[in-house]
């Protein structure tokens, strides 16, 4: 038997033939998979990421239940045009907390991804109310349900242990007064020295234009003027990730 | 190997097995298909040499051409911006008569400020600059803060009552019903009168009435005639054009406790330039004075 007919005995045995196909799949996998997590150019060091507060993760909640990531994208690409739009490429250290990521794979609206403080709260409640209008060629549906809907924070404690569990450093004075961060974030006559203490960057006021009621329009307008701004772009030294 | 055998039907060599009586027939791949399959493998390795591929123990090779996204999103913006750096720089030295009046600079601007305004303004003055309740129209010549160049370009690049500019533009119409400085039917009356000036339908006798309170109340920012005054931003009444609508019930609505509106100090995100083009812009759509 010729060495090129070696390959009719793997063949006619199952078990050899199984072991075989294993070990091909698996080369291709540690080839692929394994050096994104040493690699030191696919791990980017940042400034200024840091878990969502209660409030953003509760609106980041009603971001994924109403379904915002099939129209809208969170991730700016590395090309002029995007990046002349909508600001600086996303890094992934960007999503770092986001369990599960929002890069999402259709734009039928804008991408998210650096939305945050380039418009008003007002224009916010405005538009999610009704986009059409503010901008009335707007094929967004209208979520003017979310200004009545109010939150109930007392759920907000699990969804932080939850996301704790899967890898963000969500400490344990955090989640002990989640309840009553998420509270204070959207109340700007509440104490807040802890919870500015707690995270760095927040925003802290009355988003919906109601302050008398904590709603989801509350909460998602807290999480949506906080995406891309955690990031100090200026720090991230863009030379030494040219890739 | 087994003897190999030429089927009879067909005159093919067999591969040399049987299996319950049936035999298979050598019939290898057509010859282009495999030129096709080893030059694949052959620009597969090509294409490892040239660009970055193979993961190595502090990142990937880089392949000759040093190709990766970002070096060309880079080289790509720095092409972008040395074409229009002559005129960049050009506009940036002019002042804004001279770049409305200069044919070319007035394109550039005009071009390069209706882009920008597509990304920056379109989302509450609209795509067409006809703006919408609460967000001005400025395509016509009602302006609130001025409509000259200059005027313009300083309700861009300081904004309107957002708090974080020093210089922003700031006016505050007082409550006159929530603040009980005047009764809810002197209001009404002021609505008949400003209907008068303004054109509309209205009741004259009460229209009378609301002059007088007009004129001890809201003549000392509005006007004597409701002419407005554009350096406080105290809009024009006279026009039957209002910002947040000109019916009977949205008049009173915003006498009683009027909204007001905010705009971003673009200085903090645009260039000095950018916001120089979109107030050439701005001008240019009709209503610049």
């Amino acid at each position: 038997m010729s060495f090129l007919d070696k390959h009719q005995k793997l063949e006619r045995n199952l078990s050899l033939m199984f072991v075989g196909s294993l070990l091909a799949v698996l080369v291709g996998g540690i080839v692929e998979i394994a050096p994104l997590f040493y690699v030191k150019n696919t791990i980017e060091k940042v400034e200024g990421m840091r878990p969502y507060t209660p409030l953003e993760l509760a609106g980041r909640d009603i971001y994924i239940r109403e379904g915002c990531y099939v129209c809208h994208s969170q991730m700016i690409r590395p090309f002029r045009d995007e990046v002349e739009r909508y600001g600086h490429y996303s890094l992934a250290a960007e999503s770092m907390y986001d369990h599960p990521f929002q890069w999402g794979s259709k734009r039928t609206g804008p991408d998210l991804a650096r939305v945050g403080g380039r418009y008003s709260d007002e224009w916010h409640a405005q538009h999610l109310k009704d986009p059409k209008s503010v901008v009335p060629e707007s094929i967004m549906p209208k979520y003017s349900f979310l200004a009545n809907a109010e939150i109930k924070p007392e759920s907000v404690t699990g969804h932080l242990k939850a996301n704790a569990v899967v890898g963000v450093p969500y400490t344990e004075e955090m989640i002990e007064n989640a309840v009553a961060d998420l509270k204070a974030q959207a109340d700007p006559d509440a104490d807040t020295d802890g919870l500015e203490e707690r995270y760095q960057k927040i925003s802290i006021r009355d988003f919906d234009g109601n302050p008398d009621a904590l709603t989801e329009l509350d909460a998602l307008i807290a999480y949506l003027q906080m995406l891309g701004t955690l990031v100090d772009l200026e720090a991230y030294k863009q030379e030494e990730n040219l890739r | 190997m087994a003897d190999r055998e030429i089927d009879e039907a067909t005159g093919v060599e067999t591969m040399g097995h049987e299996w319950d009586g049936i035999k298979e027939l050598n019939n290898p791949l057509p010859r282009w298909w495999l030129w096709t399959f080893y030059a694949t493998i052959l620009f597969s390795i090509a294409y490892m040499i040239y660009y970055p591929a193979i993961p190595l123990l502090e990142a990937s090779t880089p392949g000759i051409s040093g190709q990766t996204n970002r070096t060309a999103l880079k080289a790509e913006i720095a092409e972008a911006d040395a074409a229009k750096a002559g005129l960049v720089k050009r506009i940036a030295e002019s002042n804004l008569e001279t770049i409305r009046s200069t044919d070319e600079l007035a394109r550039f601007a005009v071009a390069g400020g209706a882009s920008a305004y597509k990304v920056y303004c379109s989302q509450c003055h609209g795509s067409g600059a006809q703006g919408g309740p609460g967000y001005p129209n400025l395509n016509d010549d009602d302006w609130i803060w001025g409509g000259d160049l200059e005027a313009i370009y300083t309700s861009i690049k300081h904004g309107i009552r957002n708090g974080e500019d020093d210089d922003a533009r700031d006016s505050l119409m007082p409550a006159f019903g929530s603040d009980e400085v005047l009764e809810l039917d002197e209001i009404r009356q002021v609505v008949q009168y400003v209907l008068q000036v303004s054109g509309q339908e209205h009741d004259a006798e009460r229209a009378a009435l609301g002059a007088e309170i007009f004129g001890d109340n809201c003549a000392a920012c509005h006007g004597d005639n409701a002419a407005g005054d554009q350096d406080i931003g105290a809009p024009n009444l006279a026009d039957a054009i209002s910002l947040y609508g000109n019916s009977a019930e949205r008049l009173e609505a915003q006498i009683y406790n009027p909204q007001h509106g905010v705009m971003p100090a673009w200085q903090t995100r645009l260039s000095d330039e950018t916001i120089k083009q979109l107030a050439v812009f701005v001008h240019s759509r009709g209503g610049g004075e």
